[in-house]
This record gives C-alpha cells, structure tokens and sequence, in this order.
C-alpha cells in the first residue's frame, strides 16, 4: 500500500498526455449539444483533471 | 470607416454609468473596511504584504480566482478567439495543466516559507542556496514581468470607459483612469492584501453573473450553441485566413507548448505566489488546487464569447472591443453597466494584488540587502507601501503615455522571462543540486535568448524552428527555458570543479513537509 500511495501523484500526468497530443482531439465529431468534440474534451479534462486532483491528494492523506 | 458598429455605442449610457459607479463605489468602501477585516498588527511586512498567513480555503479560492483571472483575459481571451478561432483556447488547456503542477510544488513552497517567515520566492531561493545574486535575480524577473501586466488591467479599463461612451461626454481617457487608479492605489496602501481579498468576493460573484448571463442568454437568440459554432465557421470561412473553430496543422505544436509554458510560469508571477503564500496552510493549498478548476469553466464560457460575438455579427475596428461591443449589443444598459463594474473590478483585484507582489520583492529583495541591512519591521512595511504605490503610478503612467501596444509587447516579453525562474524556484524545492553560480548563468542564457527570439519574431509569442526539414512554431518561453536548463546543467559541474563548497543550505529536508498535525 505504501510504495503505491509513492506513485500516485504519478496520476497526474494524465492531463498533460491528453491536453498536449493535439491530433488526438482537434476534430469535430462526436458532437455534444452542438459542441464540436474538441471543446467537448477540453471541458471533460478540466472536470477529469480536478478529479484526479482530489483523489491523489486524498490518497496521499490517507 | 468600417461597418457601423452594433455594439459601441459612441453615446454617453448614463443608466450604465449609474450601475458602474454604484459598485465601484460599494467597492471602495469595502476596500477600506478591510484594514480592520481579520485584524492584525499592517506594520508588519507579513500582515500587509501576506494577510498574516491567515486566509483558509474558502477567501483563498476567491482571492486567487480573482487574481488569476484578469480584466485583461476577460478582454484579450475571446479577443483572440474572435480573430483567430480555436488557436485562442490555448488558455484553456494552460488553465488546467497550472493546478496539477501547483498542487505537487507549492504546499512545499507554503511550507519551508513559513518556517523561516518567507514571503517571496526569492527570499526562499535565497535561503536554499545561499545566494543574494540568484535572490536578485528572481526579485528583477518578478517585477518586469508584473510591471507591464499591472499596465495592461489599466488598459481593461480604459476599454471599459471607452464602452459607456464616457469620451463622448467631453471627459478625456485620463481622468476616469486617474480616478479608478487613486482609489486602488489607496485602499492598497492602507489595507494590504486584505483589500483585493475582500474585493474578489464582490468581483468574483459578479462576474460569474456576468458571463453565465451571457453565455445562456445571447447564445439563445442565436438558435444554439450549434448555430453559434457554424456561424463563427462561416465567418472564418469568409475571412479566409488560418482562423477556424478546429485547428490547423500547423498550429498543434505552437498551442501546446503555449498551453505547457504558460501553465508553467503562471504561479511564478509574484501575484500568483503572494496570493497562494497568504493561505493559512499548505492543505488550503491542496484543497484550492481541486476546486480552483471552477475558475477554468468560467474561462472556457468566457473564451465561447468569442465566437458568439462572430455569431452575432459583431463588427468592430479592433478586437479588444468585441467583448464590451457584445455587452453592449445584447443587455439592458443597466444589466450592461453591471457587466462592466465586473470587467473593471477583475482589474482592480489583480492589480493591487500585482503592486503589492511586486513590492515585498522590491523590498524584502532588492531594498533590503543592498540598500538598508539593518531596516525595522516598521519601516519595511512602510517601504513596501510606497513602492506598491511607485509601481502603480509607472503603470499609469505608462498606459497614459506610451502606446497600448507597448504594454502588450513587455506583457509577451514577461511571460517568457517569468519562466526563467522555474529552475531556480521549482526545481530548489525537491533538489539542491544545482549550484547558485549555474542557476545564475543559465537565467542570463533564458532571459537573453527569450527577448532576442522574441524580436526577431516580430514580437510573437511563438519562434520557428527547422527540424529535419520539417518546421514546427514553438513557444519561445520553452525554448529559453530549455537553454536556460542546459545551462545550469553544464554549468553546475564546473562550479563544483572550481570551488567545491557550497553555500550553506538554511533549510532542512523536514522544513518541505506538512507539519504534523
């Protein structure tokens, strides 16, 4: 449990990988309530990144 | 001429100015009450300059919401959107790569500088490493780069004024300025930090008003959200240029490494650093950097502002009146006079918080070890005063006589320099490796290289590179700060080498930690 609670913060490297790969997400579609799919994502990482935020910092509590 | 505008109305809007002055006013007041909020001894550097340390999670993400989200983005954000398209949610992605970084550094930051009744990074730089030079260093960088961003809230207002129609009333673009400036500048000097944390409540809860109304309402009339996006295609369309609501190719590696450069250097920025220094524990911190991403779905509604402006057939001769323009064109004018005391309070806040970062730098940094050693608690307060009043007025004056593009060139220029303190500041607080002689040389590199690059790219924030025959626009600041680290790298080494003992470290391994409840 310990050495694992080490690597957590580790979570937080996520966001970058799905913020800076550009390609991956410059694209119209899917749509969602007319929003083309890059805002879309842009919008789902600020909640995801605020997540991981939490749950690494109430990890690293624990 | 141009189109007729939709929005600017070159009339005076006397029930819009009513509104304005209202909340300017309630504002002021409350400014000056602050002094007593949370009292505590401002003849101290710590109280005035840091509220005491005493701020907890909850004044702290507004103190910081309101500081880190300016009039200036609030204006220049969906300004770029409209003229450039997605390329201008660079923001949005820089907004949320900040938190992550700032929740794995700056509770350890919190932490060692109150230990040692730090109240600036260059303070804990210099206790790190022993190095008055290196302090220096980052005590310079810190006041050149917030100089011209304290110019540009200044400009916020002006384009604030210039919306209500105040210059048709015979008033010059001086004296609202003077006026809105003499009042921040007071209540700074009297309340300290307390003042702009007090503010941000009133600032915060108005904005949010401001831009929800926005976003939901006028979006509406244009038939949707999907509406808004084809309309602002058609227009890119129209215009033909590299604007779009999806990015071009060319445009991937220029927006992410603006997005990681600048979700570096942002709480370098003495404003950012004063702001999260002031909470009352490193926890706070932690907890801030959870709930502070709120902040980023008002910066991407704010960004949409852009494209609905486009949407709405906005036609302006500038782009920094799209967002006033906007108001203008879809709001009641006493809704519209609401929105804009929100817009010119987002530039009070940050800039007395702003003066008063820079101030305990100058002081603590620069005043201190070089021109009076032995200087009382009392008198460093009060130097830190009148240079937050100094910095102030050079703002003012520089917005009132030099052209506004200069403000916005040095504001560019800053961002790239800001970073250059990231190895010094960021990477002291996990590791002593680095040696101050290296750290020094590797800032010299950074700073240079960044303003060089900046002019040849006809001040730009992004610098063309050839590699392997392909060609890829990257922000400068990075590319600095690449330099600016095989530099200290190198350099570190050889500064062994030549004079093997290092400065004594004034901080021990436990000092980083969260001391035990």
């Amino acid at each position: 449990m310990r050495t694992a609670r080490r690597f957590l913060p580790l979570l937080l490297l996520l966001p970058f990988i799905a913020l800076l790969w550009v390609p991956f997400y410059n694209r119209a579609d899917p749509t969602v309530a007319g929003f083309p799919f890059f805002y879309v994502w842009l919008f789902v990482w600020v909640v995801l990144a605020a997540v991981l935020t939490w749950v690494v910092h109430r990890g690293m509590r624990a | 001429m141009s189109a007729p505008a939709t929005g600017a109305t070159p009339a005076l809007n006397a029930t819009a100015l009513g509104v304005f002055v209202f909340f300017f006013a309630l504002v002021t007041v409350v400014g000056f009450f602050a002094a007593r909020w949370r009292r505590g001894d401002l003849t101290h550097l710590h109280e005035w300059g840091l509220g005491g340390r005493r701020f907890g999670s909850f004044v702290t993400w507004f103190l910081l919401g309101g500081d880190l989200y300016t009039a200036y983005t609030l204006i220049a954000v969906p300004a770029l959107v409209f003229a450039v398209g997605a390329y201008g949610f660079f923001a949005l992605p820089y907004c949320i790569l900040t938190y992550p970084i700032v929740f794995l550094t700056f509770p350890r930051l919190w932490n060692v500088c109150r230990k040692h009744g730090w109240i600036t990074s260059a303070d804990f730089v210099e206790g790190r490493y022993g190095s008055r030079g290196l302090a220096l260093a980052v005590a310079v960088t810190g006041v050149l780069a917030t100089m011209p961003y304290i110019a540009l809230q200044l400009v916020g207002l002006e384009v604030v004024f210039e919306a209500m129609g105040l210059s048709a009333m015979g008033i010059g673009r001086e004296t609202p300025l003077v006026i809105a400036f003499l009042v921040l500048a007071i209540y700074t000097y009297s309340s300290g930090l307390r003042a702009p944390a007090l503010i941000a409540f009133v600032k915060d809860a108005m904005l949010y008003i401001t831009i929800i109304a926005a976003v939901v309402i006028i979006p509406i009339h244009l038939g949707g959200y999907g509406a808004v996006f084809a309309g602002a295609q058609h227009a890119f369309a129209a215009q033909g240029g590299a604007g779009g609501v999806l990015l071009k190719p060319g445009q991937y590696v220029p927006f992410a490494t603006l997005a990681l450069g600048s979700a570096f250097a942002l709480f370098l920025y003495p404003h950012a650093t004063t702001a999260t220094l002031s909470a009352s524990s490193a926890t706070v911190i932690r907890r801030n950097t959870v709930w502070l991403p709120a902040y980023s779905v008002l910066l991407l509604l704010i960004s949409l502002l852009g494209y609905v402006a486009l949407a709405a057939h906005i036609h302006v001769d500038n782009a920094t009146l799209v967002v006033p323009a906007l108001i203008n064109a879809s709001f009641p004018s006493w809704f519209a006079g609401f929105c804009f005391a929100a817009i010119a309070l987002g530039a009070l806040v940050p800039a007395a918080i702003m003066a008063i970062g820079a101030a305990n730098l100058f002081t603590r940094n620069i005043w201190r070890p070089y021109v009076d050693r032995d200087m009382s608690h009392a008198r460093e307060a009060q130097i830190a005063k009148i240079i937050s009043l100094l910095v102030k007025f050079g703002a003012l004056l520089a917005v009132l006589y030099l052209p506004t593009q200069f403000a916005i060139d040095l504001q560019l220029l800053g961002g790239i320099w800001m970073l250059q303190i990231f190895p010094a500041v960021m990477c002291g607080l996990f590791v002593r490796w680095f040696r101050a002689s290296a750290l020094i040389a590797g800032w010299v590199v950074g700073m240079v290289l960044g303003a060089v690059l900046a002019m040849q790219a006809g001040l730009k924030p992004v610098y063309t590179l050839g590699m392997g025959g392909a060609q890829y626009g990257i922000y400068i600041g990075v590319i600095a700060l690449a330099a600016n680290f095989a530099v200290a790298i190198v350099a570190t080494p050889i500064a062994v080498w030549l004079h093997s003992d290092a400065p004594a470290d004034r901080t021990t391994r436990g000092d980083y930690e969260d001391a035990a409840a």
